[in-house]
């Protein structure tokens, strides 16, 4: 793996592969998060029913849980999905997040501060609340929401990119978080007046900004599962580039990549991935810098550790922090996107706290 | 991250849009009872604080429900303008001025001698007030009690104290009916009352749960906000609801939000949920399942009929 960049210019100091035992950790991280997920709920369930309606899905295994038809449904229809959507959803963020803050070669770039949030947040807005969702699926969200939440983040991010660079002086990293913040800032207050001229759909809108698992079901997760593959894909594909990038573009070009290409590319490929998550789940804030963040300050600043590392464990923490949502407050429910930011933001601080020791 | 702050205004608002006015604000009650005799049209009129000298001619109601109790008091005539969500009836004189954001300049504009609110917001009264224009506030009811006093105390002021209190009789008189012969139960039907796709709930403290009360059925959202901290909107989840079986699912989010029997059959893990199974899930109209004027009869009525449907 070291050999790709070692035929490079040389870096002060090469930042580490992804190390064995931190991917097993991922792995491991996931893999706790689905059965926290599928056993733990306001409904509980013996854990040993629960794992044998698991595997019952398996083909050809026939176990009697000595569950009711509904508290089956409960698991297998309800929890599982929920919980699968909750890996899918986070580990995009958190990937995109590690894709934007490598494109940008600014650790502060994440969905929300590009304006990829707001973006997506005015365009679904707008959709709902022309009506355009008439007839929607039933608990999930029809392809239009997708799609607009789409269009609406890459046009926020193109607009923050012309802004901050191309129209800006030189590649300064805060002319780009000024112009993500005056880009979110104008998607705001255009949601917000959208909004206020159609208050009937002000609760439908404002429930999904809030951010929600609440009502995923396979529905959602099969509307999300290309746009995941494709976005890691192409992002994973693209890792060691993002190394390069974030050297400069001259050795980027000394090496011969396309350093505008690559950025275009990139930058589609984790809008897609946003725009996908937030439209299955609304606005969940953190999960885009804070896992990125936590990888990049536990496991080593190589993009080629931090993206993969981001997906597993992005995906992790929002699995993980679902159960919570689904739980503190049951029978009732905890928006997900207060949870992430209730969370997150302590640990974070944490994080960095013990992170400074190493870093100076 | 600096997101968090309009998003909890967000979620405030939201809530607040939800419960319709759960406010807890006290109405002008202490009203005096209605002329009572033939004096249908006594001015100087007084309802709590407010005092009308004549009768109000040109009225600006910026609640749905006022409006609708305005029309069914015999006082639409004297109504000039009414908010953007007042759509019943049709021909209420509906104008672009909200009833959320109240403005007082553009209300103003409409110069009206009584202005009718269900919410103080944008501290709307004390701006009205300054600009010597009388403002009535009829608060969500949390009682029927409350929403026949609101129509009475809006019979008084606008001159219509008996159409006002035939209206409370009418409605009391066809309630009893609807609730007299209701089937005897072994064991109480339960049902779910979904305010929109995002299962938002209303328990048994909210106006809506004392109507599902009257036709004897259970509530399972009660758990769900049982210290009442979400004053009476608590949002489900999914599994609590289906492991809760409820024999009735009564949808609220109809028009807004497009549900219907054939949605709801259509979620994940739905299917085995008793309502679902039996045919029973109801669509209800988004607009007379939230508001607590005249036509809460109707709610009623659609409840009851659904109800008496089961054999008992």
């Amino acid at each position: 793996m070291q050999k790709a960049l070692t035929r490079g210019p040389s870096f002060a100091q090469r930042p580490a592969g992804l190390r064995p035992g931190w991917l097993a950790a991922g792995v491991a991280a996931v893999l706790v998060a689905l059965v926290a997920g599928v056993s733990l709920g306001p409904v509980s369930l013996p854990p040993g029913s629960v794992a044998a309606e698991l595997l019952n899905l398996l083909p050809g295994v026939r176990l009697d849980s000595g569950l009711s038809e509904r508290e089956i449904a409960i698991v297998t229809e309800l929890r599982l999905p929920r919980v699968v959507l909750g890996l899918l959803v986070g580990g995009l963020l958190a990937l995109a997040g590690g894709c934007y803050q490598g494109v940008f070669r600014n650790p502060l770039a994440d969905p929300y501060l590009l304006g990829v949030a707001a973006g997506a947040g005015l365009a679904v807005t707008a959709v709902i609340s022309l009506g355009a969702v008439a007839g929607g699926a039933p608990t999930g969200l029809p392809l239009t929401v997708p799609l607009a939440a789409f269009v609406g983040s890459l046009g926020a991010v193109a607009m923050t990119y012309l802004l901050g660079v191309a129209g800006g002086r030189g590649r300064s990293t805060a002319t780009l978080i000024l112009a993500g913040v005056a880009v979110s800032a104008f998607l705001s207050a255009g949601q917000t007046y959208l909004l206020q001229r159609n208050s009937d759909s002000i609760q439908q809108v404002y429930s999904w900004l809030l951010g929600r698992l609440a009502t995923a079901g396979w529905h959602d997760v099969r509307l999300v599962l290309p746009y995941f593959l494709l976005t890691t894909v192409v992002v994973l594909l693209h890792r060691r580039e993002l190394d390069v990038l974030s050297v400069g573009d001259d050795e980027a070009r000394s090496l011969g990549l396309h350093p505008q290409r690559s950025r275009y590319l990139l930058i589609a490929a984790a809008s897609l991935g946003t725009a996908a998550a937030v439209s299955a789940s609304g606005l969940i804030g953190f999960v885009g810098i804070i896992v990125p963040h936590t990888v990049r300050l536990l496991a080593g600043s190589s993009y080629r550790v931090i993206l993969p590392l981001s997906l597993l464990f992005g995906g992790a923490f929002l699995a993980l922090t679902d159960v919570v949502a689904r739980t503190a407050a049951a029978p009732a429910e905890v928006p997900i996107g207060v949870v992430t930011a209730l969370l997150g933001g302590p640990f974070f601080v944490l994080v960095l706290r013990t992170a400074r020791r190493v870093l100076t | 991250m600096f997101r968090r702050t309009p998003r909890l205004f967000a979620a405030t608002l939201a809530v607040a849009a939800l419960a319709l006015g759960a406010c807890a604000e006290k109405s002008s009650d202490d009203a005096p009872a209605p002329g009572g005799s033939s004096a249908a049209a006594a001015f100087p009129a007084t309802v709590g604080k407010l005092t009308l000298d004549k009768r109000p001619e040109k009225i600006v109601s910026l609640s749905p429900t006022a409006t609708e109790m305005l029309f069914a008091i015999g006082a639409g005539k004297q109504v000039t303008a009414v908010d953007d969500q007042s759509n019943y009836p049709p021909d209420a004189p509906k104008t672009d001025l909200s009833g959320f954001q109240p403005n007082a300049e553009a209300i103003a504009g409409k110069s009206p001698d009584l202005v009718v609110l269900s919410n103080d917001t944008n501290k709307i009264v004390d701006q009205l007030t300054t600009l010597k224009i009388p403002v009535l506030v009829t608060p969500a009811a949390t009682t029927l009690e409350d929403s026949y006093r609101q129509l009475a105390d809006l019979g008084t002021l606008t001159g219509h104290p008996d159409e006002a209190a035939d209206v409370v009789t009418r409605m009391k008189d066809d309630i009893a009916k609807l609730t007299k012969d209701l089937p005897q139960r072994s064991a109480k039907l339960t049902y779910y009352h979904e305010l929109g796709p995002e299962l938002y709930s209303a328990t048994s403290r909210t106006f809506i749960g004392s109507i599902y009360a009257l036709a004897g059925l259970e509530n399972i959202a009660d758990a769900a906000d049982a210290d009442g901290k979400n004053g009476g909107y608590p949002q489900l989840s999914q599994e609590i609801i289906v492991k809760a079986n409820p024999d009735f699912v009564f949808l609220a989010d109809t028009k807004c939000c497009k549900q219907s029997p054939e949605t709801v059959k259509a979620r994940s893990g739905w299917a085995g949920v008793t309502a679902v199974k039996n045919n029973q899930v109801v669509a209800l109209d988004d607009d007379i399942a939230s508001r607590w004027g005249p036509r809460v009869v109707d709610l009623l009525r659609a409840v009851v009929d659904a109800v008496a449907k089961v054999p008992a």
